[in-house]
């Protein structure tokens, strides 16, 4: 059960618009629901295309040309950033608790996980802000030229449910730090933890109209923001098939720059010659964490054959003694999926591997009798044709392995439409180097899993995303370049 | 010339903070408004009026000693140094004075705390910028304190302190903070050329490290105590070395609180070492210290050259040098005379003349010469002079006896070699070390006054008729350290700006400095930049690691 003082259960009027909270146009609202219990938390105001409409004005308004937020110093802008960060992290016990209500991930690890590495996200692109710098480039002629880093203008960001506060501040972190505005829509599944942190985007003292914060569902609100003729720029976190649909509506509309940040069926590769304790632990974690709801879980285990059978054993063990439960008891590991419709989906494939031939070597069931939680499970003899070797799970379901040699297990790895991470454990430093170089994959663990920093870019090849987040590199995907030339008497060195 | 307050000096920090609006604030401050670092930084809520900012009275200074592995040390020696109120020549306090053998100790803790394995080694580089931060937001607090602390000690205008010398500080802190954890290398495409092996087909990956220096020696100036502080440590820090720092022996008392707020920050013992003493004994022990990796320097171009010879003698330390200047500021006929008048004056007079940057050679065409002279002198001639901690006061006492001499000497051979005093030229009360705001017009380029560095209240006006000739007399000097240029044509402001061999070059402005912006002198004024990203290749290594992998693949 909830132990929150005073949960925060918002009115239906809390659409972010502007600074201030609005009911919706269409005076339409949805539940959220505790995934712990299945119980309706609150009511929460569902924005659609009219509420778009309305948050884009007020970010149009503060983006135009003289206004504050254009006019103020990036260094000012930073600090607006570094304030929010301290916000959060004064308010970082209700906030995690509040994310768990939301979500059903352990407290344990929305409080010491999630949320400070939302405050690090948010310092690190505060830092950024006034060192964002162009260029002066020595072109051909009697010239003088120089580049300006300018915002694009009005971001649409669309964020997915796993990591809620964490995507909020991924995404927003570099628009604010080049200096964008920003109209956003968060998961139907999860509004909360994005709508407390809106009031504080306000009490920090962001200008009103710069961030812009709307619940509500993909297909009416998030096609809005994908298909509006005044949105500069989309960034969506989120499945791929979905991917597919905001490439063609920016398309079909005003050709807004897009950045993906998709599924993944990403693979871990256990040598023989790696650290058997550490291996089977971290790949417990890549695959498990999170209930399994990561983008980037190691959710194909290559196991090198001469280990295959004692790295099982031992990973079956592991998942045995994973503590599933309640999620605000602090020695759980595992809590609830976040909804009905991801749940059924895993149990779904969890069948679809039994019946393709893969062996279950542990899980495979429901775990509780209320919410929505799923067993951990692991399959072994996965084959790479089956459908839980190839289609992303999104839950905890480990899928192990068997390969031979280097070159194998490359072309196995990189046999597959995504590449957002991979992983790699070995001691042998001629093979880190050789496979990591092989992977057709934005992220490479080697000898570890699920390293995340703010200082280091993220995002995927192929249908896992276009792109990058985070680091310096997420600034690129937040900024348009201007060329200035001016023509001069006479260039000298 | 209008008077203020100078009798009631000791009283003057009495009255309670009063109310005005803001504009009012501002108008206040006549030098402020050209300052990069603006005003509005009070964020929220701008409609409501602001309160100027009062000095502390009868301050109370708490930190006199050496500052040592996060600790307090009386002097080996047994020495102290006193430390005067320029405005009135009272003694403030007593600070230990560092020798030879503090050097050691602090060297020695300096080491030690950046030893392979220690806890500032081994912090994630944004836990760095995280302490830079927090310490910014201790200056924030202690900001009345450290200004008025600032005034009494160096005698300028508690509120030029206030707003400019802590908000830059404040700012640097801020910014450095931030680059903690983005000081990247590279991972370089390495090419076949030097497989030099005849035995091995090898191919390689190739990654760079930037690695802090080590222990770093700072050595600043007594003209903006703290803000050169702060731009000494900010970027050490954030890099992640480790520091000893000697405070000018005229100013040591607001780098002693830095002392104590690095203290607070939570910054780990023997990382900075606060070291109040003398350049030939402290500062040249510095200088000279088998174990100190690196040395920053900013003062005179004459110990710049000792501090570069002792760095040769010694272990080829690393050195950079922020050094004297002697700064062209070109004023042409185009430009908006009024404001020019007013940015050239800022621009010389501000901090006393006490700026390396001051715009010492003002350079203004034939057409608009005598218009020029006129308005400056006038403007000179309105400066408000008095107890720089009280409201409305322009310009307080140079900093010692010293100085004061060298000025007026210097103001004497202008007279004697033909220039024409506009205004001032002398002491301006014979008890103290206040000087007239001067002007002289009608200077050529051979007069001591062109030549060198007066680092006072004293304006040279020179003519000039073309472009091409302003631009060989404005590089006729063995500076490089700072430019102006007024004019509202394009083409002149970019070919003179090109031209001018200065580190930086300010068109329709003077003195515009930000902490995102290098500065630093090209010949003789100095060595490196400070500020902005290239401050950062001041205090970093680059170590290049080459792996040999089995195959190479794009």
């Amino acid at each position: 059960e909830s132990k929150l003082a005073k949960p925060m259960i918002p009115n239906t009027k809390c659409l972010f618009i502007n600074n201030e909270w609005q009911d919706a146009v269409s005076k339409k609202s949805f539940p959220t629901i505790n995934p712990a219990t299945g119980e309706v938390i609150c009511l929460v105001a569902e924005a659609d295309k009219a509420d778009v409409d309305k948050a884009v004005k007020a970010a149009r308004d503060a983006f135009r040309f003289g206004s504050p937020w254009r006019r103020m110093d990036a260094s000012d802008r930073g600090l607006l950033l570094n304030r929010l960060a301290d916000a959060i992290e004064r308010d970082s016990a209700y906030l995690a608790e509040l994310e768990t209500l939301d979500n059903g991930k352990p407290y344990a690890v929305s409080y010491s996980v999630d949320v400070p590495m939302v405050v690090k996200c948010l310092r690190y692109y505060a830092g950024w802000a006034d060192k964002w710098e162009g260029k002066t480039i020595p072109i051909d002629g009697d010239f003088f030229c120089y580049t300006r880093h300018e915002p694009i203008g009005v971001c649409g960001q669309i964020i997915p449910w796993n990591f809620p506060l964490l995507m909020q501040a991924w995404k927003l972190g570099p628009a604010l730090a080049t200096g964008n505005t920003v109209v956003m829509k968060v998961a139907e599944q999860t509004p909360l933890t994005a709508l407390y942190v809106a009031s504080l985007i306000k009490e920090v003292g962001f200008p009103p109209g710069v961030v812009n914060i709307l619940p509500g569902m993909g297909p009416t609100a998030g096609s809005a923001i994908a298909s509006h003729m005044d949105v500069d720029k989309v960034a969506f976190t989120g499945s791929t098939e979905v991917g597919h649909l905001i490439q063609q509506a920016s398309g079909a509309s005003n050709l807004k720059k897009v950045t993906l940040e998709l599924g993944g069926k990403s693979p871990n590769i256990i040598m023989s010659d790696a650290n058997m304790a550490d291996a089977v632990e971290q790949s417990h974690f890549a695959l498990f964490f999170n209930q399994g709801q990561c983008c980037c879980a190691g959710s194909r285990t290559y196991v090198q054959d001469t280990i295959y059978d004692e790295f099982m054993e031992r990973s079956v063990q592991r998942a045995k003694n994973r503590v599933v439960g309640d999620p605000f008891n602090l020695k759980t590991e595992q809590g609830p999926q976040v909804d009905e419709e991801q749940f059924k989906k895993i149990i779904g494939y969890i069948s679809s591997g039994k019946r393709e031939g893969a062996k279950l070597m542990c899980g495979g069931g429901v775990a509780a009798d209320r919410g929505y939680f799923i067993e951990p499970t692991i399959f072994g003899d996965v084959q790479d044709s089956m459908t839980i070797a190839r289609e992303e799970i999104f839950g905890p379901v480990m899928q192990i392995l068997k390969f031979k040699t280097v070159e194998e297990v490359i072309d196995r790895a990189n046999d597959t439409k995504y590449g957002l991470a991979a992983a790699i454990f070995t001691k042998d430093i001629d093979k880190a180097h050789y496979i990591s170089n092989g992977l057709r994959a934005g992220t490479v663990w080697i000898n570890c899993y699920d390293v995340f920093g703010a200082q280091a870019p993220f995002g995927g090849y192929k249908y896992s995303g276009n792109g990058r987040e985070l680091g310096e590199y997420g600034l690129d995907n937040y900024t348009e370049v201007k060329t200035v030339t001016i023509k001069v008497p006479q260039k000298n060195s | 010339m209008p008077v203020i307050g100078v009798e009631s000096i000791q009283s003057a920090g009495a009255p309670s903070a009063c109310t005005v609006g803001k504009q009012t604030n501002m108008s206040s401050q006549p030098e402020n408004g050209q300052y990069h670092m603006d005003l509005n930084l009070d964020h929220g809520d701008t409609e409501s009026r602001q309160t100027i900012p009062m000095p502390i009275p009868d301050l109370e200074v708490q930190y006199t000693k050496i500052f040592i592995d996060n600790e307090w040390h009386e002097s080996c020696s047994g020495r102290k140094m006193q430390v005067h109120n320029p405005a009135t020549g009272d003694l403030l306090c007593e600070v230990e004075e560092a020798d030879t053998e503090d050097v050691d100790k602090a060297v020695w803790s300096a080491r030690a705390a950046f030893q392979l394995g220690s806890p500032w080694r081994c912090m994630d580089a944004s836990d760095r910028g995280q302490l830079l931060t927090r310490l910014a937001d201790l200056v924030e607090r202690d900001r009345l304190q450290l200004a008025t602390l600032e005034a009494l000690d160096s005698g300028k205008v508690f509120l030029m302190a206030y707003f400019v010398d802590l908000l830059a500080t404040i700012k640097t802190l801020r910014y450095y903070g931030g680059w903690a954890d983005k000081i990247q290398g590279k991972t370089i495409p390495l090419s076949k050329f030097l497989c030099m092996s005849l035995f091995l087909d090898g191919e390689y990956f190739t990654y760079t490290r930037h690695e802090p220096i080590g222990v770093c020696g700072q050595i600043i100036p007594w003209n903006f105590p703290v803000m050169m502080f702060a731009w000494k440590i900010a970027p050490a820090l954030c890099c992640g070395n480790t520091i000893i720092i000697k405070p000018a022996e005229q100013t040591p008392l607001t780098a002693l609180h830095m002392a104590h707020l690095i203290k607070e920050a939570g910054f780990p013992p023997g990382v900075v070492n606060v070291l109040p003493g003398y350049g030939p004994t402290a500062g040249s022990a510095i200088a000279h210290h088998m174990d100190i990796d690196k040395i920053a320097f900013t003062g005179s171009t004459a110990v710049g050259k000792l501090i570069q010879q002792a760095a040769g003698e010694s272990n080829l330390k690393r050195v950079t040098l922020e050094l004297g200047g002697k700064n062209p500021n070109i004023v042409f006929a185009d430009c908006d005379l009024e404001y020019a008048v007013e940015q050239a004056h800022s621009g010389l007079f501000f901090n006393q003349g006490q700026c390396c940057l001051a715009g010492s050679r003002v350079f203004v065409e034939d057409s608009i010469y005598e218009e020029f002279v006129r308005r400056s002198a006038e403007k000179a001639r309105n400066k408000v002079l008095g107890n720089p901690l009280v409201p409305g006061v322009d310009q307080g006492p140079q900093i010692d006896q010293k100085q004061f001499d060298k000025i007026l000497e210097l103001i004497e051979s202008g007279k004697r070699e033909g220039a024409t005093l506009e205004c001032g030229g002398g002491p301006w009360d014979q008890r103290s070390l206040f000087i007239q705001p001067t002007v002289f017009s009608n200077v050529t380029d051979n007069m001591r006054i062109a030549k060198e560095e007066i680092f006072g209240p004293v304006q040279q006006i020179m003519r000039f008729y073309s472009v091409k000739e302003v631009i060989q007399r404005a590089n006729t000097t063995h500076y490089g350290l700072a430019a102006g240029v007024f004019t509202n044509d394009i083409d002149k402001a970019l070919t003179v700006s090109s031209a001018l061999q200065a580190g930086t070059v300010w068109v329709n402005c003077y003195n515009a400095m930000s902490s995102q912006c290098p500065f630093g002198g090209f010949k003789m004024s100095g060595n490196g930049r400070e500020l902005g990203e290239y401050a950062l290749q001041e205090y970093t290594e680059v170590k290049a690691v080459t792996i040999k992998i089995s195959q190479k693949n794009s």
